[in-house]
């Protein structure tokens, strides 16, 4: 008897070429693999102790330089150099300083359905929003996919996240990832797949389902897995490579660990509280909180769409002056199109900074670390103590209307309220 | 190859302890010189790390040991967090659980990381822990522990003393082993 199999557990069994089953460990074929600037250094000092030269796949190789860019430091100038360097010698892909955050980059331009993609960073999982399995490693695992162009896995058992309805006005994807790790918590799906299904993918965006599959790992899943169906076309058409679409389902006799069901019309705007994502609670309970700082960016929610929605909110109005709005999308094609559309107009005009394309303020390196007491309202996906460079401040998560709204009230705000009148 | 039986006292940590408590993202400029990285070690999180792990080391009890409750490593997949605990000294970690990313690379560094009830285990208690065996002696206590299993693959990387030298060894994965 044939038994049906997850999305996880096809795309391993494809690339191990064998019949991968939750709970095996199998070594599969890597299609993309890359680094960025603050785990890159460390992956290729170990790629060359182990005594490894070449790759084994260069020009499925990346290097990103988006963590610290443009670098603040001679430290991490010094180690762009290093990066700079290797790909010279290797032959490699780099994106440069202000190309944008690998996993925007990747998505534009690598992932495809079925791929296997591994990074040294822990949000890869973003590009399951196309059908690839793809997982953050750290800087061995990683050196040695370099090498080898393979690595091994345990193949994860999933959770399906079946999801009905639409997005009443103001809610959003981010809404709903925060709803989901705050029902399963940090740890819930630790080495869990989740799988995404359910009627309303139908309506689901490709930079919606980023933002969703970006969170993943904030459960502490392996991946965060969507079904490669027509979105995904229309996405890799837009994108030029119609080629390499094809379609991904879980098969309908697939074995769950467990099902969640999410009826979105039913979700209202959702805010991570500090220090930790799954505090989680509606926006209408932490209302009123004063916030020095709004930032607007990231692998999670610094896309078109995202920036189309705070201009709307932000057009014709003023941030409050007790509050800095912080911009960085996330790529430069992000950038030009939002400057085409007349974006970053109404957001400077509204009083916001605009941010070079790249992770900006989110890890606490640079571009807006924050003062001892002060308080951010992020679009990013982590508000860890001391995660926007400063142990003594403090970080909310919510979505791009959310900060946007609080941005010009100066205080934690549902969109709702400031939608209202407009179209 | 690193001991695989080894004796040391706990310092206790709580649950959650992310990769920026481990080693905040502030730091990143001292990636590439991780001797002056490993001494911001836990500092946010447990002012004092360093220097207690280093009293534990030198009074010849062994090697310190990091018992964490769940959850351990949550976050980044910045390896630099693993390197820097194992710089400071601590020779193995206990915990209920721990984040995905952060147990790989723990054992891809050659740091044993063994999953148990880490509750029965008290700050200063003092441990003999048996690495293959999966078995851990609370001497001060005298309860002992079993630990869950890990894939046979990370227990042969972990024999090798981390990823590295496995590879170098084996000169790519072997399931068989
Ligand atoms: S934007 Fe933030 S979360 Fe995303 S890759 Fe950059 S630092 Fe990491």
């Amino acid at each position: 008897m044939r038994v049906g199999k997850t999305l996880a557990e096809k795309i391993l069994s494809l690339k191990s070429h064998s019949e991968a089953k939750a709970g095996d460990v199998v070594i599969a074929d890597v299609d993309w693999a890359f680094v960025q600037d603050t785990t890159g250094p460390l992956t290729i000092r170990q790629f060359k102790e182990s005594g490894f030269a070449a790759l084994a796949k260069p020009q499925q190789t990346i290097i990103f330089l988006d963590h610290a860019a443009p670098s603040p430091a001679q430290q991490l100038s010094n180690d762009h150099i290093l990066l700079r360097r290797f790909a010279r010698e290797t032959g490699c892909r780099i994106y440069e300083v202000g190309d944008g955050v690998c996993h925007q980059l990747v998505a534009e331009n690598f992932a495809n359905p079925g791929d296997i993609i591994v990074g040294a960073d822990s949000h890869t999982v973003t590009a399951g929003a196309l059908g690839a399995f793809a997982t953050g490693m750290g800087s061995s695992d990683v050196a040695v996919a370099l090498a080898l162009g393979k690595t091994w896995f345990r193949v994860p058992e999933s959770f399906l996240i079946e999801l009905k309805g639409v997005f009443p006005r103001g809610v959003y994807a981010k809404d709903l990832i925060l709803y989901l790790i705050g029902q399963i918590g940090v740890d819930g799906a630790n080495y869990k797949a989740l799988e995404f299904g359910g009627e309303a993918l139908a309506r689901m965006t490709m930079s919606q389902r980023l933002t969703i599959a970006n969170m993943a790992v904030e459960a502490g899943a392996k991946v965060g897995l969507f079904p490669s169906d027509k979105i995904t076309r229309d996405f890799l058409r837009e994108h030029d490579r119609s080629d390499k679409y094809q379609p991904l389902y879980p098969d309908a006799e697939a074995n769950y660990e467990r099902v969640i069901s999410v009826n979105l019309n039913q979700l209202e705007p959702m805010l991570s509280l500090p220090h930790a994502v799954d505090n989680v609670r509606p926006v209408a309970q932490a209302k009123g909180v004063k916030i020095q700082q709004a930032f607007i960016g990231t692998c999670t929610n610094g896309r078109l769409e995202d920036l189309a929605v705070a201009a709307e909110i932000l057009k014709g109005q003023k941030r409050h002056p007790g509050t800095r709005l912080l911009i960085a999308p996330a790529s430069r094609q992000v950038l030009i199109q939002a400057m085409k559309k007349g974006y970053i107009q109404s957001l400077l005009e509204a009083g916001a900074t605009i941010l070079p394309p790249g992770c900006a303020a989110c890890l606490g390196l640079h571009q807006g670390v924050l003062g001892d007491g002060e308080v951010c309202l992020s679009t990013a996906n982590r508000n860890f103590k001391g995660r926007m460079g400063n142990p003594e401040a403090m970080v909310y998560l919510a979505s791009p209307a959310t900060a946007a709204a609080s941005a010009i009230r100066g205080e934690i705000t549902d969109p709702r309220e400031v939608m209202e009148g407009k179209s | 190859m690193p001991d695989l039986v080894l004796k040391g006292k706990a310092i206790k940590l709580g649950d959650n302890i992310s990769t920026d408590d481990i080693i905040p993202g502030r730091f990143a400029h001292l990636r590439s010189n991780l001797s002056e990285l490993a001494k911001h070690v836990l500092e946010d999180a447990m002012p004092g790390f360093a220097s207690r792990v280093r009293t534990l080391s030198a009074v010849g009890a062994g090697k310190a040991i990091l018992v964490a409750g769940k959850n351990l490593g949550l976050g980044s997949s910045r390896e630099h967090a693993p390197v820097v605990i194992k710089m400071s000294g601590v020779g193995a970690i206990l915990a209920k659980s721990a984040a995905r990313i952060f147990f790989r690379n723990a054992v891809n560094q050659g740091v044993p990381v063994l999953l148990c009830d880490t509750d029965k285990i008290s700050d200063g208690d003092e441990l003999e822990i048996d690495v293959t065996g999966g078995k851990i002696a609370n001497l001060t206590s005298g309860i002992t522990l079993s630990c869950s299993k890990m894939p046979p693959i990370m227990s042969a990387i972990l024999k090798e003393g981390g990823l590295i030298p496995y590879i170098q060894k084996h000169k790519g994965f072997n399931l068989e082993n």
